[in-house]
């Protein structure tokens, strides 16, 4: 909303400076987004008449143009715009004249002819945007003056605000006035609302069908019209608001909306079939063409503004038909002022994408009251320009039962005061709200039976959002401003602190970026097609709405995210790398929400499952989780013969392994994938256990070799078990060492083991040793390993 | 002997002062001061003296040339070692700048770093961290929050709808406040926890506008919670996160979740303002549907971008750089 300091100086006395004025906007939560300052001229253009015009033959895009500034002296000029004629009277800058946009108006010479300086669009004098030819003055112009004063600028500020939702009445001059009023503890200009009616009577008949949706319908006539010009204040008011100027009967009728917040509609009273209104839903597929001379289709949600011949004139409170509109042979009014039910106009706001000032003024909640204030305002201004006009008794005021009723709310300054943390009595509190139109009264009735430490407070009918006992508590901390309340601290009697699994979390973390792995954060939608490539099921929640069409996959797995990444590293030439993320995931489910679980996925370019499993082991030994490694039972998309699944207990909680080498392909990527990928949310929550202590061994320790010759298919993991179940209570550690293949072993393999045993009680004794290599030899036997000679 | 023990004495001492190893030194060593070695073996022929002024008077000259000679040999070895180590460790020299290679540290996501570095300001100051599900239902995301179906509000927030469930039913959450009504509904008051997490709107992303993004929410409810309580606790975060320089400012706004509702702004030390987020005492009914009741409870909630934090402290210039993966991003941090 844009507010004009002059005008709404009209409204409120007020003497601060721009920052103060700023500040206390800000500070009542109507936020300044700029404040510009307008109707600032240029120095050295004046107002020149146009004497002729003359083409050059050897200038095809230029003319020649001969002003009279009022000395009668003839000036040339050349000019690259054609919209002018003997007459006209334009702005010149003479030479010396320095451009808003930084140029010096130069005697330049154009085929050896001088220029004596330049004639000015709007645009080039900061007037708005129109470029497309020269600005040209009303007739009776002086001539020779600067062209600020014949335009009647002055230079002022235009403070642009962020209105928001609850605050429907601060979308006029009038409603901020209000504010800044009370802030500034002076008084507002109350508009009067009395309306000078006159004979003969004339009447246009409204007829309300949705009784719901339009609660309240007045139309009066207004006659002896004359279409013209508005006088240049208000013309330049509407400009600096946003608003085009039109005509004076369009224009006083934006003039008003945005003074008192109230939209109107003036009709053509003469192209109003049947010398009325209709006010109901539209037929499904019922066509209107709307004042922007878009033809619009409209659906039974729609409310139209019908003339009494039932023919649809205006999308009722969003903007008005072709047909009806004022033109310049208008001698009749009929004005229309009108409350809707907010929810409504909304609806049909975002169905034809079609927002204007008086939509966005009815969605919001007009004040139902104001129409009798805004009429007289229209009245009032109109004369201005038509000083014949005649308001007719016999104006049209349907109300139906839906008009919002004047709200009374039980308030307890106790409870104010609670939740502001400052002492409020009833009388602070109608010291703070009732120059902003809220009545504060002890409820004189009923005090027998209420809380006599409740004080009853009418609502002044523009704050529709007010309706409960929390909507004043802010009124009075708004006004007794946010920063006067205080700061304190309150006492917390509860640790601070992350939770055992978000601790966990972090180690996690830690642990993956010592290994050297950097943390990725891809998108969590996919497109369609991704989870097939990475190997994965395709079955996927989607979005209904999403940005980019196809875009629209929930991801099921953070794979093709993270392989994405390498991909992209990839074609920028950077191989080898490592990358986690962790991150939520959202397979589908049965239940009320998907089965949202976080997960941690880990790949590293360049690698082998060797550097996977090595990860793991690094995570697992120290965040204390044992899982089980299934060769036999890999993750689809991963390397066949190079992965594994991991369970803990009877639950997957991910896989290891390496990318298969098709899904690398479909990625684009070249070099080998390690992958991990954990179910964080399984594993976060797991205990580790907390390690016993066992006491160390005072005796002397010995180590034995074991080199084996294994199938290829006895995991090395077996071997290693049957070896520490019969090396038994001796057994200190046991390691792999050494794995040796070659051709001649065909389908085994060389494993070779070191065992560490160590009595708590005694020195070894050679049959000792013996007796746990004898044990070892016949355990990793069974399990098909032979020694190595 | 006396005799014999000064000339052997002469001896050793210049042989010593001759030797040139360390190695040499312990030869001598054995020569002269072992058990076996010529000096101290004299000890054995003390007895042979035959009177007792005599072995006194020898043993006293040989107790005092081996001491001389200890001292000497020892002064030496010394010197020589001292020599020898200075020697090896000029040989063993390094020029460690060879190994100024690129680290081989991961690095965090700057979101991340940003997250918890949040996490640990509100975590010294008293509070818990909450988490909940991405994907939510209309009801947490909005309804709960005193958004009913219609409620003008709603089109504030450009919202993906998922398809699951019934149509319009489940939503990607527009921001972290439903994680608030799930707190609310599974710990009793008093409640002081932070929540951060991703959200999502749908909008076109550009340089300051990312569609998917991360916010933290705080809330608190206790008794007798107060608007005051609030302006103090985000002026406290705003000196322990951003510095003691840093002033802020609580100004009036509008929230359906939050009554007063307010944004916060902060102050840098150069004396700009930076809007920074959206706070308020929790809206009764909120309360209700978390199932607490306004009378015996108040509380204030508020809320701000994780992402924006990261971009404002690493200058980056363009949002949508921190989320393409790119290692030569990654490793700037």
């Amino acid at each position: 909303m844009k507010i004009v300091h002059s005008w709404l100086l009209d409204l409120v006395a007020l003497s601060e400076d721009r920052e103060s004025i700023s500040f206390a906007l800000s500070d009542l939560g109507l936020a300044v987004e700029s404040v510009d300052e307008i109707g600032s001229t240029v120095a050295g253009v004046i107002t020149a008449k146009v004497l002729k015009t003359e083409r050059h033959p050897d200038a095809a895009k230029v003319h020649r143009v001969f002003v009279d500034t009022g000395d009668g002296v003839e000036r040339h000029v050349w000019c690259g715009a054609f919209n002018m004629s003997a007459g006209d009277i334009v702005p010149l800058a003479t030479p010396g004249t320095k451009m808003p946009d930084g140029r010096l108006i130069e005697p330049k010479p154009i085929l050896g002819i001088q220029s004596d300086g330049m004639l000015c669009s709007a645009a080039e004098l900061g007037l708005g945007n129109d470029h497309s030819g020269i600005l040209i003055f009303p007739e009776l112009t002086a001539l020779g003056v600067a062209y600020g004063e014949a335009l009647d600028l002055n230079a002022e500020w235009v403070f642009d605000l962020d209105v928001l939702r609850n605050r429907p009445d601060a979308f006029s001059h009038l409603g901020v006035a209000r504010d800044l009023a009370a802030r500034f503890k002076t008084r507002y200009l109350s508009l009067p609302s009395d309306i000078d009616f006159q004979e003969p009577a004339r009447s246009a008949t409204v007829e309300i069908l949705d009784e719901q949706r339009c609660p309240r319908f007045s139309a009066v006539i207004l006659s002896g019209i004359k279409v013209g010009e508005s006088p240049n204040w208000m013309k330049s008011r509407l400009v600096a608001a946003g608003m085009r100027p039109i005509n004076n009967v369009v224009d006083v009728s934006n003039y008003v909306m945005l003074e008192t917040g109230q939209p109107n509609h003036p009709y053509d009273f003469e192209t109003l079939g049947g010398g009325g209104f209709r006010i109901r839903v539209a037929r499904a597929e019922e066509r209107l063409i709307t004042l922007d001379g878009v033809e619009r289709i409209l659906s039974h949600d729609d409310l139209l503004i019908c003339d009494a011949t039932d023919r649809p004139i205006g999308l009722a409170g969003v903007m008005g038909g072709e047909n009806t509109e004022i033109s310049d042979a208008t001698q009749i009014v009929a004005l229309e002022t009108a409350w809707f039910e907010p929810v409504g106009i909304m609806a049909s706001v975002q169905r034809h994408n079609l927002r204007t000032e008086a939509s966005a003024r009815f969605e919001r909640g007009v004040d139902p009251y104001g129409i009798e204030v805004s009429v007289r305002r229209f009245v009032d201004l109109l004369r201005i320009t038509c000083p014949e006009v005649q308001v007719h008794s016999g104006m049209t005021d349907v109300r139906t039962s839906h008009l919002p009723q004047p709200t009374v709310i039980g308030v307890r300054p106790s409870r104010v005061s609670a939740l502001l943390g400052v002492e409020f009595t009833a009388d602070d509190i109608s010291r703070l709200i009732e120059p902003i139109g809220f009545v504060v009264a002890a409820d004189a009735q009923s005090t027998a039976k209420l809380n006599v430490e409740t004080v009853m407070v009418t609502v002044p009918s523009w704050r529709p959002d007010c309706t409960v006992e929390i909507d004043i508590v802010e009124e009075v901390a708004r006004h007794f401003g946010y920063g006067n309340v205080g700061r304190s601290i309150p006492k917390s009697t509860l640790p601070g602190g992350l939770s055992p699994a978000q601790q966990r979390r972090r180690k996690v973390r830690d642990i993956l970026l010592g290994l050297g792995i950097h943390e990725a954060m891809p998108h969590p939608f996919l497109t369609d097609g991704d989870l097939l490539d990475a190997g994965l099921s395709d079955i996927a929640v989607r979005l209904v709405n999403p940005l980019a069409v196809g875009d629209d996959v929930l991801r099921t797995s953070v794979r093709p995210g993270l392989l994405k990444a390498l991909a992209f590293n990839e074609s920028h030439r950077r191989t080898g790398l490592a990358f986690f993320e962790i991150g939520h995931v959202y397979p589908p489910s049965d239940e009320i929400l998907p089965n949202e679980f976080e997960q941690l996925g880990v790949v590293i370019a360049g690698a082998d499952a060797a550097e996977a499993v090595r990860i793991w082991r690094e995570l697992s030994t120290t965040m204390g989780w044992g899982a089980r490694l299934d060769q036999s039972n890999v993750s689809a998309g991963l390397h066949p013969t190079r992965s594994a699944t991991l369970s803990l207990g009877k639950s997957v909680i991910g896989s290891i392994g390496e990318v298969h080498p098709e899904v690398l392909e479909a990625f684009g990527i070249t070099e080998r994938v390690a992958v991990l990928e954990l179910d964080l949310s399984q594993l976060l929550i797991q205990q580790p256990k907390i390690p016993q202590w066992k006491p160390v061994s005072r005796f002397p320790s010995s180590d034995f070799d074991l080199a084996f010759l294994v199938p290829s298919s006895v995991a090395a993991e077996r071997v290693e078990k049957a070896l520490r179940q019969a090396a038994g209570a001796l057994l200190v550690d046991v390691i792999l060492f050494d794995v040796y293949r070659s051709a001649e072993l065909a389908d085994q393999r060389g494993l070779a083991f070191r065992l560490r045993i160590q009595a708590p009680d005694r020195t070894l004794t050679d049959q000792d040793v013996t007796g746990v290599r004898e044990k070892c030899l016949a355990a990793v036997a069974k399990v098909g390993g032979t020694l190595r000679s | 002997m006396i005799q014999e023990i000064q000339t052997l004495q002469n001896v050793a001492q210049e042989q010593i002062a001759r030797a040139t190893t360390v190695e040499q030194m312990r030869q001598l060593e054995t020569e002269f001061l072992g058990k076996k070695g010529s000096l101290v073996s004299l000890k054995t022929r003390l007895s042979s003296l035959s009177s007792v002024e005599e072995k006194k008077s020898a043993g006293q000259a040989l107790n005092e040339a081996v001491r001389c000679v200890e001292d000497v040999f020892n002064e030496r070895r010394r010197v020589l070692q001292r020599g020898e180590r200075d020697v090896q460790l000029a040989a063993e020299a390094m020029d460690l700048t060879e190994h100024f290679v690129a680290t081989g540290r991961g690095r965090a996501h700057i979101v991340t770093q940003a997250w918890q570095r949040l996490e640990d300001v509100f975590i010294g100051m008293g509070f818990q961290v909450a988490e909940g599900p991405e994907v939510e239902t209309d009801w947490y995301n909005f309804e709960a929050l005193n958004m009913p179906p219609s409620h003008p509000a709603r089109s504030m927030h450009d919202t993906f709808y998922v398809d699951h469930g019934n149509p319009g039913s489940t939503v990607l959450r527009t921001h972290t406040s439903p994680v608030q009504i799930r707190v609310m509904q599974t710990v009793e008051p008093p409640i002081y926890q932070v929540m951060p997490g991703r959200v999502f709107r749908n909008e076109t992303t550009d340089s300051t506008h990312l569609a998917v993004f991360h916010q933290i929410e705080g809330l608190v409810i206790d008794r007798g919670i107060t608007l005051a309580d609030l302006a103090g606790t985000i002026d406290v975060f705003t000196k322990a996160f951003f510095g003691e320089g840093f002033e802020s400012r609580l100004r009036p706004s509008y929230f359906p979740f939050t009554e007063p509702s307010a944004e916060f702004d902060i102050r840098t030390p150069n004396g700009s303002w930076l809007e920074l987020g959206g706070c308020g005492m929790v809206h009764p009914n909120v309360l209700r549907a978390g199932g607490i009741d306004p009378e015996e409870w108040s509380g204030f909630a508020f809320g701000f971008g994780i992402d924006r934090m990261a971009k404002e402290r690493h200058g980056v210039g363009d949002v949508r750089d921190m989320y393409t993966n790119d290692i030569r991003f990654i490793e700037q941090f």
